[in-house]
């Protein structure tokens, strides 16, 4: 199966880049655009057909690698075989 | 005072630190190579600046998983010091041996200038030989290098006298809008480098290796070497 792991600076954690990328977008004529958080997406085929088994092995792997948990916070996503594709 | 110094790929400090610790010993330090998971004992652990692995995914993240760092936790847990500079700073927090993280400078940019540091203790095996308050000039290189702990973490780190070095003006105000200025990337309370709990272990981002004979255009680093030679030889 296939996860997706989204990974973003937690609430009140200073995002330099998401800043930057605000006004660079306030500067080319979308003036609608506020606050912007930027974070990381990370695709994984996992050869694992139990869905809850899979969430807890991402977890750990989050816990482990894919995020700082000091700043970061991270999501899981599980999409069938088809999705993507 | 035997050193061992580890390379991982994308290391590029190895061979300043290594000479740095050559010039106040005699004694060439071992190369430990990444995959390394034993090497012989020393009497210290330098981890490197460069950009290990890349930089992929976090700065430090890839290195702090590699083999060589299962053991230098185990030893560093037996209380054999351990040296992380610039990168290597970045490993130690990673690896969980130091508490926070360093995030993207404030600014955006890389940054690579001779700065100001306050030595905050003379207490520690790594900072004897200067005084407590003392202001030191050495350079920093980094674009990560931005001091960030959760307000406990940091409380606690104060309390307990963990912070070694704060960015500073050259008359060592820490404080206020000049103190401000001479904070090269947004770290919190100016923080430059940190102990651990037994001041067993340094992280700090500046170079001290690079500023340790006349001809680097200061010596000012040279005392953080010396000092750890007089505590462990």
């Amino acid at each position: 199966m296939k996860a997706r792991v989204h990974v973003t600076l937690k609430n009140g954690v200073l995002d330099p880049q998401g800043k930057a990328i605000g006004h660079s977008l306030n500067r080319l004529g979308f003036p609608e655009v506020g606050d912007v958080r930027q974070g990381k997406y990370i695709e994984l085929e996992l050869a694992e057909t139990d869905e809850a088994k899979a969430k807890a092995r991402l977890e750990e792997m989050c816990r482990k690698l894919l995020a700082n948990t000091v700043i970061e916070n991270y999501s899981i996503e599980i999409v069938g075989e088809q999705a993507g594709q | 005072m035997k050193a061992a110094v580890l390379v991982f790929p994308g290391s590029n400090r190895e061979g300043d630190v290594a000479q740095a610790i050559e010039l106040v010993t005699g004694r060439r330090p071992a190369m430990v190579w990444h995959g390394d998971g034993d090497f012989e004992k020393t009497d210290l652990i330098v981890v490197p600046g460069g950009f290990s692995y890349g930089d992929y995914l976090r700065c430090g993240a890839m290195a702090a998983q590699s083999p060589v760092m299962a053991e230098v936790k185990r030893r560093a847990a037996q209380g054999v010091p351990v040296l992380g500079i610039c990168n290597g700073f970045q490993i130690v927090t990673e690896a969980g041996l130091l508490p926070g993280v360093l995030m993207r400078n404030a600014h955006l940019k890389f940054v690579c200038a001779d700065i100001h540091l306050k030595v905050e203790t003379s207490q520690s095996l790594f900072t004897n030989r200067y005084q407590g308050g003392q202001v030191i000039r050495v350079p920093v290189a980094h674009a990560e290098g931005n001091y960030f702990a959760d307000a406990d973490t940091l409380k606690a780190l104060e309390d307990r006298g963990q912070i070694a070095f704060r960015y500073c003006a050259p008359d060592g105000t820490v404080d206020g809008a000049q103190g401000k200025a001479a904070n090269p990337n947004g770290s919190i309370n100016n923080i430059a480098g940190i102990f651990n709990e037994t001041k067993t272990v340094l992280g700090l981002m500046p170079h001290p290796e690079n500023a340790v004979e006349p001809m680097f255009g200061g010596t000012d680093g040279i005392g953080l070497f010396e000092g750890m030679v007089e505590a462990l030889s």
